[in-house]
């Protein structure tokens, strides 16, 4: 099965989880409190993140918080970076076109 | 290149160029071939449109060239044109018959002028993230792999010297 980043942010509620737990780590209960769903939905799109390596998971005392791995997220910046650099290219190409054409 | 955005919900691609040519001038390179096909292609792969009928209906049926004599089709389907300000096309890669390889992507172009200077907008619609994949494995893929070997030769000899 595929398990990157851009299946981590395929979704609309992972997209949500990973906003909520940009800032600090949370537990399960407390993520799942801010969504509709039921708390197994919530566990599943939590275990999708980990296999994608987005999330990691720490064990404080008898509860277990979820937090980003935020490095993990420049792949995202990486990836559309060179669709950017391909339409400069074009685009800087379009430049000296232009430039030509205008002379003639 | 300004305001460049991935907006995951709409999966959609927008930036904008701002151009040092009028209107006229940067909508004729947009819209006849023999223009088109000089900027279109990242060197060094070049751009080879076999017909193009600029008109709603018609279409640009075309190849990205690659750097050993390989093409790679596409097809352009004009869904609208506002001469001069605005037009919308889909585009999907081909075989060379001519055969479209759905789903493609939905693209829109708006062009404006101002103080003699043109910004053209480009707004990309992809329903699959591997389809926008893909559209940078044939057309990018190797260029990066080029400009890469550019900068090892660079190195090499920027090191030769030391």
């Amino acid at each position: 099965m595929r398990r990157d980043i851009f299946q981590a942010i395929a979704d609309p509620t992972r997209r949500a989880i990973i906003t909520l737990i940009a800032f600090q780590a949370m537990t399960p209960n407390a993520i799942a409190d801010n969504f509709n769903t039921t708390r197994q939905a919530v566990s599943k799109h939590l275990r999708i993140l980990t296999e994608c390596e987005l999330v990691k998971q720490e064990q404080q005392g008898r509860e277990i918080y979820y937090s980003l791995e935020v490095e993990k997220m420049k792949e995202i910046d990486q990836w559309v970076n060179q669709f950017r650099k391909s339409w400069e290219t074009r685009f800087n190409q379009l430049d000296d076109v232009l430039s030509t054409l205008k002379k003639q | 290149m300004n305001d460049f955005t991935v907006d995951k919900a709409t999966k959609t691609v927008t930036f904008s160029r701002e151009f040092d040519a009028d209107l006229s001038l940067v909508w004729d390179a947009y819209t006849k071939p023999e223009i088109l096909d000089q900027w279109w292609a990242p060197r060094p792969w070049t751009s080879r449109t076999k017909f193009m009928n600029f008109e709603v209906g018609g279409r640009r049926f075309y190849a990205m060239v690659s750097p050993d004599g390989q093409e790679f089709w596409s097809i352009q389907d004009y869904m609208a044109i506002s001469p001069k300000t605005n037009f919308k096309l889909l585009n999907a890669f081909a075989d060379k018959d001519e055969n479209p390889e759905l789903p493609g992507s939905e693209w829109d172009l708006t062009f404006s002028e101002q103080n003699g200077k043109t910004t053209v907008r480009v707004s990309i619609y992809n329903e699959s993230l591997e389809r926008l994949e893909k559209m940078l494995e044939m057309g990018f893929k190797e260029g990066t792999a080029m400009t890469q070997k550019n900068l090892d030769e660079l190195l090499a000899t920027l090191s030769q010297r030391k």
